[in-house]
């Protein structure tokens, strides 16, 4: 599973030697050039059927745009392939949501247009829409938020995104003064100098 | 009752117990050209394989959450996250405790080679000369039969073979020692040193034993920040592959591992003669028989041992004439207090990782105050910079700002790097209630009775807190901050950690010079035994702010300089 970077670094880590920033630089590009860890159309879903597997990925996208490259709907199938209660969580979620959207456009989440489906996320997302009639959905809306946002964070391209540059070897450790500047300047220390 | 197979050979010297005390132990005596027989109760380590250092999230499927989601349901099946370095559990399969009706104690225990040291934050700081004699400093609690001039010399044996990052800072609550060059510090720390100055609280480059320099055939450290996950390199000192693997080397170690002590065994004559232990692997009991026997298998894990070898000779346990083994344990007070910065958020990134942990840190600065309403002191640990993001890092960001899309993408996006956090790590003074002892009725998985703790923290320590809160939040206001940690409730005692949390556990076999009320002698020896020798935390009086294993290591090493010396002589 291990890219050559990846292999490279054991190696050069296993051997005790010092390692150049130029090449730490090196390891962090090669993690830049993203890995996707979407299955792509072609993934089987482990757990959910295919219907709702496709209807996560949708939740995903609108969760975080991007989210479907990080392989947010593979890792919480994996998981609830795995965990009975955290199945019954999503399946439980995604038969209420397609109810709802049925009983409330005659289609569901997939099949509703765009603005319905926004109109329902809405008042999933946001406590001052909240209406009873999509309570019941509440818990399922959190779960997937928390579990999309974990996924696409711990993914390349979140990781990328968010902009960590860290995880290299370098011979020796210095903060950039242009970092130094700009946190001082909007400190409240800005004017000691 | 298994049968019990005793083997034929008489070891020199048998070591109960692989970290930092056992780690040194071993050694100091190979160096030394004695031979030694180490056993250790969890299995071998194998760094190239164990340590998860530089592994991505995403090269698990489950990213680090646990294979079947524990942790989203509250299952915490690795304590301190799945990428860390093997290192032990706050509840074992089948090893239990018990607590006394009132007491909350959390015991975490590492049954692997290296026990702890392969994960711990490897903050290394010397005890002041105060910090040994306490009673004549304050009349709290009693002294170490030494001073500290006699632990400096082994202090600075154990920084020059360890490595110890630092600067002298002519401090007295903070004894200077030999340092590497200290590591510079992260952005957020620099206004942490800001603030400070404006508050007249210093903070001064962290002393962490991490390599900035090689020493002693060790890589110098190349700064990836993952110290906690063991390092392939071992710039990041443990035991396990700084003390014990080189020992392995010389041919005068045999190792055990997978064995669990059971008793230590005495002759007619009141001497230990042999260590009975589990072979884990087969179930089976088995004994081996030795010249001396020295015990470090971390301070309640040791007291247990004693309490349960009893004898004709030893009715209440063996070396416990003195009713204090299992006595006077403590543990550090902890207490954290996080905030976001502003100035922080949009800043440029760039790499933050450096060493794990911090690269500042305040040690206590109100030694002179007069009229405190709590004793001793505290240091500050400073946490911040951009981590690797791992399942959860958003979790809190998510929950606050409500919404989907862009926009969290941009909350979260703006919140990373900018939070701080303190954390007070303090002293607390021995009391009457904290104790451990053998739970009547309760057994382990192998047989062997479980330890029971009492716990209970004093006035003295809840005040501690407060003043901890206070100053946090004074820390985080000055760098234009906003708290977002809780405001201390009333009842301090829910803001205090549970004894056991902070992983400092001490003072189990006190030392002293009168055998009445301690259990060993100024070198580690017990009065009773002259052959048995404690090693870890368990010998401590007292247990100061400066965080147990810098000085498990010192008085580890002196320990067994000593023992090789009375073996030269003839005396053990």
């Amino acid at each position: 599973m291990e890219d050559p970077s990846r292999r490279q670094l054991f190696q050069i880590i296993g051997s005790s030697l010092i390692v150049s920033p130029a090449f730490a630089q090196h390891v962090h590009s090669e993690i830049a050039a993203v890995k996707s860890l979407s299955g792509g159309a072609t993934y089987v879903p482990k757990k959910f059927n295919r219907h709702n597997f496709l209807l996560l990925r949708k939740l995903g996208e609108i969760i975080i745009p991007g989210s479907t490259e990080s392989g947010a709907a593979e890792y919480i199938d994996f998981l609830a392939s795995h965990n009975d209660e955290l199945a019954a969580i999503f399946n439980g979620g995604f038969g209420w949501l397609d109810n709802y959207m049925q009983k409330t456009y005659g289609a569901d989440f997939l099949a509703a247009s765009e603005a319905q489906r926004t109109e329902v996320v809405d008042k999933l997302a946001y406590t001052k829409n909240s209406v009873p009639a999509v309570a019941a959905g509440v818990p399922f809306w959190t779960w997937t938020r928390n579990m999309v946002v974990d996924a696409y964070y711990t993914s390349p391209v979140g990781v990328k995104d968010i902009g960590f540059m860290g995880n290299g070897a370098m011979s020796s450790f210095s903060v950039p003064k242009e970092a130094v500047d700009y946190a001082l300047k909007r400190s409240p220390f800005a004017n000691e100098g | 009752m298994p049968q019990v197979q005793k083997a034929p050979e008489v070891h020199d010297i048998v070591v109960i117990g692989s970290g930092a005390g056992g780690g040194t132990t071993v050694k100091v005596l190979t160096d030394l050209g004695i031979k030694v027989t180490l056993l250790e109760a969890g299995p071998m380590l194998n760094p190239a394989k164990d340590f998860r250092e530089h592994m991505w999230p995403w090269e698990v499927d489950h990213r680090g959450v646990g294979p079947n989601a524990e942790n989203y349901f509250g299952k915490d099946i690795y304590p301190f996250g799945y990428f860390l370095a093997p290192n032990g559990f706050w509840n074992i399969p089948g090893e239990p405790f018990t607590t006394a009706p009132g007491s909350d104690f959390k015991w975490f225990r590492s049954r692997i080679m290296g026990g702890r040291t392969n994960h711990y934050g490897r903050i290394s700081l010397r005890f002041s000369d105060y910090d040994f004699k306490p009673q004549q400093f304050d009349g709290l609690g009693t002294d170490w039969p030494l001073k500290y001039d006699e632990m400096a010399p082994w202090y600075d044996k154990a920084e020059d073979f360890i490595g110890i990052t630092g600067t002298h800072e002519g401090m007295r609550s903070a004894p200077d020692g030999k340092f590497l060059p200290p590591v510079p510090p992260r952005v957020h720390e620099q206004l942490v040193q800001r603030a400070g100055k404006k508050l007249n609280i210093p903070v001064i480059p962290s002393r962490m034993a991490m390599l900035t320099k090689s020493v002693h055939g060790r890589a110098a450290c190349h700064y990836c920040g993952q110290c906690g996950r063991g390092c392939r390199t071992a710039s990041a000192f443990s035991s396990s592959q700084a003390m014990v693997f080189p020992a392995m080397k010389t041919g005068l170690l045999t190792v055990i591992s997978g064995a669990m002590a059971r008793e230590l065994l005495v002759d007619g004559s009141g001497k230990v003669t042999g260590v009975s232990y589990v072979d884990k692997a087969t179930r089976t009991d088995k004994v081996i028989r030795c010249k001396a026997v020295v015990v470090a298998a971390s301070a309640c894990e040791s007291a247990r041992l004693l309490l349960n070898s009893k004898s004709t000779l030893f009715p209440n346990g063996l070396a416990n004439g003195s009713g204090q083994v299992g006595r006077n344990l403590t543990d550090t007070v902890g207490h954290a207090v996080t905030g976001v910065i502003p100035a922080l958020e949009g800043m440029p990134r760039h790499n933050s990782d450096g060493i794990g942990g911090m690269h500042v840190y305040t040690p206590w600065w109100e030694l002179d105050k007069k009229n405190k309403d709590f004793p001793r002191g505290y240091h500050i640990e400073i946490g911040g910079g951009y981590g690797m993001p791992q399942i959860g890092s958003f979790r809190g960001v998510a929950a606050k700002a409500e919404g989907y899309g862009t926009k969290l993408k941009d909350d979260i996006r703006r919140y990373y790097g900018t939070q701080v956090s303190f954390a007070g790590r303090g002293e607390m003074i021995p009391n009457e209630k904290s104790f451990c002892e053998i739970d009547p009725v309760q057994v382990d998985q192998w047989g062997i009775p479980v330890l029971r703790f009492h716990w209970q923290w004093s006035e003295y320590e809840l005040n501690m807190v407060k003043h901890m809160h206070k100053t946090f939040r004074g820390m985080i206001e000055a760098m234009g901050g906003r708290v977002t940690s809780p405001d201390l409730p009333a009842n301090t005692l829910q803001a205090i950690s549970a004894g056991g949390e902070i992983i400092h556990e001490a003072g189990t076999c006190r030392m002293g010079e009168n055998p009445k009320t301690s259990v060993l002698n100024k070198w580690s020896q017990a009065h009773e035994v002259p052959n048995l020798l404690v090693v870890d935390a368990a010998p401590f009086n007292g247990n100061p702010d400066k965080n147990v294993t810098l000085t498990i290591v010192a008085n580890a090493w002196r320990s067994a300089v000593h023992l090789a010396e009375e073996i030269k002589k003839g005396n053990v």
